[in-house]
């Protein structure tokens, strides 16, 4: 069985709620249209498609679009070889969706890091503390709202930070520019 | 011609007395037992080893005993970047250290942040602890560790012990 069969596999299932599958480079992408219903896809493509290995689960910010979220889910069987990528949004105003850790239990630490550096809360997730920085910070800073420098916070006798000095940074590169003067990272601010 | 001793101390004339002060003495022996404790926190902590290890070879300087408790331990060797969530512990740890107690910020994270110029990294450890001994590379190489060593030995050897106590007694005295 390839992706591509499990696709039609999980478009016979769920029809509507799985989109036409995306190939780039060799790795199809399905879009899950709807948040709410991941665990049941999840749980649907473990039992009856053998993606028993969840290689990863990431997140990224939107910034300025509608839906801001997207959370994207890596499959792999380990049987077969194949590979599939699950995409679903999720909205700022929301920014909560279910846990599937009662799938696959390796998404527990996964799902802490997106909480910790998106602050997007997964429902009926059994421990969803802050994994890398310290319980009490104000802030989530993967979001692209969030100044690379740090802002500052203070929790008296626990833990502060202060916002770094970037000397007119952040440094940049050019990738794939042809000289290495082009290449050499300089201060190149984002454009506002 | 007879070798003569930089300290200028002759076994014929003087015999088995050596004539010392107190301050001289007791520096002599804290400079020549740091006792380390290595705070590895990244990759320049790897080469920290390789000072501990036989080609480097910190124990020429009194210091291979490397204490993992900082109970036993007279000098705090920072070794790696300090994140802000590790910072509390790294204080925590010098806290804990008996003085007289130094402290070596090796590489370029633990003295400025290095490279790490973002939300997670302290900037340099001296935010929460006092350094001695500042050591510039990413990561230093080992001789550069044992400079600093060197250069915290001399530091250490002209630290007046008996007159700071004295001065403290006395302030307590005019306190009382």
């Amino acid at each position: 069985m390839t992706s591509i069969e499990t696709t039609q596999k999980l478009k016979a299932k769920f029809g509507d709620l799985i989109s036409e599958p995306v190939e780039f480079r060799g790795e199809i992408t399905v879009k899950v249209a709807d948040a709410e219903q991941i665990v049941a896809v999840c749980e649907f493509a473990k039992k009856q498609l053998g993606y028993d290995y969840l290689v990863d689960v990431s997140s990224l910010d939107n910034y300025g679009d509608d839906p801001r979220w997207t959370i994207v889910y890596h499959l792999r069987s380990l049987a077969s070889g194949c590979e599939l990528r699950f995409k679903t949004d999720v909205s700022e105003e929301k920014s909560e969706l279910p846990s599937v850790i009662g799938i696959w239990r390796t998404v527990n630490w996964h799902e802490r890091e997106i909480y910790d550096m998106m602050g997007i809360r997964f429902r009926g997730h059994p421990d969803l503390r802050r994994i890398l920085m310290w319980e009490g910070y104000p802030y989530f800073p993967l979001r692209k709202d969030f100044p690379l420098a740090g802002k500052p916070s203070d929790i008296p006798g626990v833990a502060f930070s202060k916002p770094a000095p970037l000397e007119g940074g952040p440094f940049v590169t050019v990738a794939g520019a042809n000289s290495a003067t082009t290449r050499e990272p300089r201060v190149r601010n984002p454009e506002k | 011609m007879p070798i003569q001793s930089e300290i200028g101390y002759d076994s014929k004339i003087e015999g088995d007395v050596v004539v010392t002060t107190v301050d001289a003495a007791l520096n002599w022996f804290r400079s020549n037992s740091v006792w380390p404790m290595p705070m590895g926190l990244a990759c320049c902590a790897i080469e920290l080893m390789a000072v501990g290890a036989s080609r480097f070879d910190i124990s020429r300087f009194g210091s291979e005993v490397m204490r993992f408790s900082p109970r036993q331990a007279d000098c705090m060797i920072v070794a790696g970047t300090v994140t802000y969530k590790m910072a509390g512990a790294v204080r925590r740890i010098w806290d804990q250290m008996p003085e007289p107690k130094w402290c070596i910020a090796m590489g370029a994270c633990a003295s400025t942040g290095g490279m790490y110029r973002s939300y997670a990294v302290l900037q340099g450890v001296d935010n929460i602890i006092p350094v001695d001994i500042y050591v510039s590379g990413c990561p230093p190489r080992p001789e550069a560790v044992l400079d600093a060593l060197m250069k915290l030995q001399k530091k250490i050897s002209k630290q007046p012990v008996l007159q700071n106590l004295t001065a403290l007694n006395f302030q307590k005295k005019v306190a009382a």
